[in-house]
């Protein structure tokens, strides 16, 4: 069958199952957008901006597991695109991403609305390709599919110029693919294996920290098996959310700058570290010279070497994927006559006790001012702990993963890595798509909503009955909290003027919008808005202006050093 | 502390023979902030495969790190630090110099001693042709007088195992 280069591409898509494409439309992609026309299979979801596109695909892929497809035309669609590329690469989500590109004889000319994508984008996918022959075009979305999801996943670009998807070619979808630089290992090494269990068994002051890896691997049940089993706490990173359930007693909250006083103290005074997909980032060990003070051993799973002995050395580097370590682990674990020593666990736990009884997420319920934090706890209650919450970045966000316990995976999207204000709005449409009967809220803030406020219209178009919780505190109160922590109280710029009114902007774009000023009002308000199935409802909540994120360790200091509250100022 | 001193490396790279593999390895480098000293790369007797020499510095800790960051690279089908074993760098300089009168003879003599030929001559030039370790290069640029350097090409190192080892996919 010969198919023109647009009509195999979406044959390719329809291949790979995929369900909805986020795009939008341009000169370089019209051949492709005529061959969406002609099929129902594939459907498209026209968003307002291309930075939407790539976060609703991104957030698809994060609540579904499955890549994300978005579609966007050459020059500016691309140059629009790439935040949300490179947010879905420090992240590690899967995607697909199909640009558009100048005809190949225009290419390196200067060409109307050419750029070098693959150039561009070079730094912030796994993979790219251009693709200059319509005979290669099928094998090569084949690769990008299979590159996208496999091993560490990420988004892979295909640039496809437009006499390419013009001209016609003999269409047959490779089954297979196989590329001889590129084979994730999956199973991990025996012996290191082996040496870790030994290591488990013999912790006095064990602690499991889990990451982003245990999601994306979909390896919260064989991770929640091998906790109880073993009876150690574990903590989460903010990508890790879920991976363990979050009102579960041995868990001992998230960690890191914003982590909980038990959680970093006992990954500081632990004797034995498991770290299972998580990367030692700058956010959460702090400064690692202030953690090296300390004697610990570490065994760390992660299905990327690099990602391994990076940022912090450890004893047992196991290469693997997840569920493939921890199976082999948990044999060892219960064929074992061995156990930790329960004493020793006991004391442990016993201290664990006494630091969470500093109650580091206390705040003042008894003030007049919204408190944004009784509002998550509200949003938690009103949704039974059950809603799949996408967020901006920012305060609001700190907020949303220390009060909403969550207790699967994939219900917590946001942008930890690169921490694009922005994403949660069009997230939100992304998760709604891929769950239709489910419940999504995105929790934000009035500064990063604006960043893609236009999406209010997709959501409008295709009838995405998304709840939007804005912790509005009149400030860019992230950056705010940090000029009066470390600059002084000089608050340069961060304060947000003339800011609409967000209950007629919903309403303008055919929603219902609602402000809420009084801490009474705010269940009853969520209980309302919740209630309202099949509509956006936009939720303005004036909240505490002077509100900051504890606990805190400062950029640079060492996890231990935190910032409780107001009275640490 | 040993393992912290940044010390050279020789880096052995197959890669597809690929548009843009390259600029991918070139781009890691400048991204991530590694050295490079020096970057050769070729066709291979299989020419979908090229062979890349990048020279570099850095602490036991930082060559790990390029050497994965390398792997990761899908275009990269395989890294081999030679640095870990015994192994054989060369590089290829071209050396033009201003040769009149009494210096003539004398240059010839020292292109002589470094096993260097004479690959162009013109009244009043030489063009030297000198392979070898990047140390031996350097030492005939001393070994010569200065100011009668017109222009100097190198290629930068090629590195390759010795004995029956073979670096292949
Ligand atoms: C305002 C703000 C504040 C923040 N504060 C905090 C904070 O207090 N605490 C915190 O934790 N983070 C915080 N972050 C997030 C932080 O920047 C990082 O994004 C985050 O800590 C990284 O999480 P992770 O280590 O789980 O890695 P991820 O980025 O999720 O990486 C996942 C790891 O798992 C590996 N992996 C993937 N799949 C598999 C598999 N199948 N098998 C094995 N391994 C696999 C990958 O190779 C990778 O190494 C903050 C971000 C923002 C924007
Ligand atoms: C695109 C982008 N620009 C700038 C920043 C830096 N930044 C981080 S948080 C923040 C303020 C966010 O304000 P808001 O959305 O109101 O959230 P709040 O912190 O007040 O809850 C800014 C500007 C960012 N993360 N992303
Ligand atoms: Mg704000």
């Amino acid at each position: 069958m010969r198919l023109t280069g647009a009509e195999i591409t979406i044959q390719c898509l329809q291949e790979e199952g995929v369900e909805y494409v986020f795009g939008y439309p341009g000169g370089a992609v019209l051949h492709i957008y005529d061959a969406l026309f002609n099929q129902d299979k594939v459907k498209h979801i026209l968003v307002r901006h291309e930075q939407a596109a790539l976060h609703a695909a991104d957030a698809y892929a994060r609540a579904t597991g499955r890549p994300g497809v978005a579609l966007v035309t050459s020059g500016p669609g691309v140059t629009n695109a790439v935040t949300g590329i490179a947010t879905a690469y420090m992240d590690s989500i899967p995607m697909v991403v199909i640009t558009g590109q100048v005809p190949t004889p225009a290419i390196g000319l200067d060409a109307f609305q050419e750029v070098d994508t693959v150039g561009i984008t070079r730094p912030c996918v796994k993979h790219n390709f251009l693709v200059k022959q319509v005979d290669e075009l099928a094998a090569t979305i084949k690769k990008a599919f299979y590159v996208a999801a496999s091993g560490r996943p990420g988004p892979v670009l295909v640039d496809i110029p437009k006499d390419v998807s013009q001209h016609l070619a003999e269409f047959s979808y490779p089954k297979t693919v196989s590329l001889r630089s590129y084979a994730p290992v999956n199973k991990g090494h025996s012996g290191q294996i082996k040496k870790a269990v030994q290591m488990l068994l013999e912790a006095r002051r064990p602690m499991i920290y889990t990451g982003g890896g245990v999601i994306l691997g979909d390896a919260a049940p064989a991770l929640t098996r091998l906790v109880k089993s073993l009876g150690f706490p574990c903590t989460n990173t903010l990508m890790g959310l879920g991976g363990y359930p979050g009102t579960d007693p041995q868990f001992v909250g998230m960690l890191g700058m914003h982590g909980t006083y038990e959680a970093n103290l006992a990954m500081q005074h632990c004797d034995v570290l498991l770290a299972v997909g998580a990367r030692f980032d700058d956010r959460v060990i702090g400064n690692p010279q202030h953690f090296y003070s300390e004697e610990r051993r570490i065994i760390h799973v992660d299905i990327d070497p690099s990602s391994i002995s990076k940022r912090v050395r450890v004893d047992v580097p196991i290469v693997g994927n997840i569920n493939d370590v921890l199976d082999e682990m948990q044999k060892l674990i219960d064929a074992s006559a061995a156990r930790p020593d329960a004493a020793a666990l006991k004391d442990w736990w016993k201290q664990i006790g006494e630091w969470r009884t500093r109650d580091c997420l206390r705040y003042d319920r008894t003030s007049a001012i919204i408190k944004p934090q009784s509002v998550v706890e509200k949003l938690y209650e009103v949704t039974g702990g059950d809603a799949i919450i996408t967020s901006d970045v920012g305060q609001h966000q700190m907020w949303a993963a220390q009060y909403y316990k969550f207790d699967k995976p994939r219900r917590w999207l946001n942008s930890g890595g690169l921490g694009t204000m922005g994403f949660g709005l069009p997230a939100a449409m992304g998760a709604q798509l891929a769950h239709p009967d489910a419940t999504v809220a995105c929790v934000t803030g009035e500064a990063s909503i604006q960043m893609c406020i236009q999406e209010l219209s997709t959501c409008k178009q295709y009838h995405l009955p998304v709840k939007i919780i804005n912790l509005n505190n009149r400030y860019l109160g992230m950056v705010r909290q940090w000029q009066q922590i470390l600059h002084g109280n000089r608050y340069s710029e961060s304060y947000m003027d003339a800011l609409p009114d967000f209950v007629k902007l919903a309403e303008s774009y055919g929603h219902v919008g609602v402000r809420v000023e009084q801490p009474a009002d705010v269940e009853p308000a969520l209980r309302e808005a919740f209630a309202l199935k099949d509509r956006v409802v936009f939720m303005d909540f004036i909240t505490d202006q002077t509100e900051n994120v504890f606990p805190m360790v400062k950029a640079g200091q060492g996890l231990t050093e935190m910032l409780l509250g107001a009275e640490d100022l | 502390m040993e393992a912290n001193r940044p010390m050279r490396h020789i880096l052995s790279l197959l890669l597809e023979n690929e548009a843009g593999a390259l600029s991918r390895v070139a781009g890691l480098f400048s991204a991530r902030g590694y050295n490079i000293e020096s970057l050769t790369v070729a066709p291979t007797e299989d020419p979908t495969l090229s062979r890349m020499t990048v020279v570099t510095s850095g602490s036991e800790e930082v060559i790990e790190q390029i050497t994965k960051q390398l792997n990761k690279l899908i275009d990269v089908v395989k890294v081999f630090d030679l640095q870990e074993g015994r192994h054989i760098e060369r590089e290829l300089m071209l050396v033009k110099v201003r040769a009149e009168g009494k210096d003539r003879e004398e240059l010839k003599r020292t292109a002589d001693i470094f096993r260097g030929r004479i690959v162009d001559v013109t009244d009043r030039t030489y063009t030297i042709e000198l392979t070898g370790p990047r140390d031996k290069l350097d030492a005939f640029l001393e070994a010569i007088d200065r100011g009668l350097i017109l222009e100097t090409v190198r290629t930068g190192a090629s590195g390759i195992g010795r004995g029956e080892w073979i670096l292949r996919v």
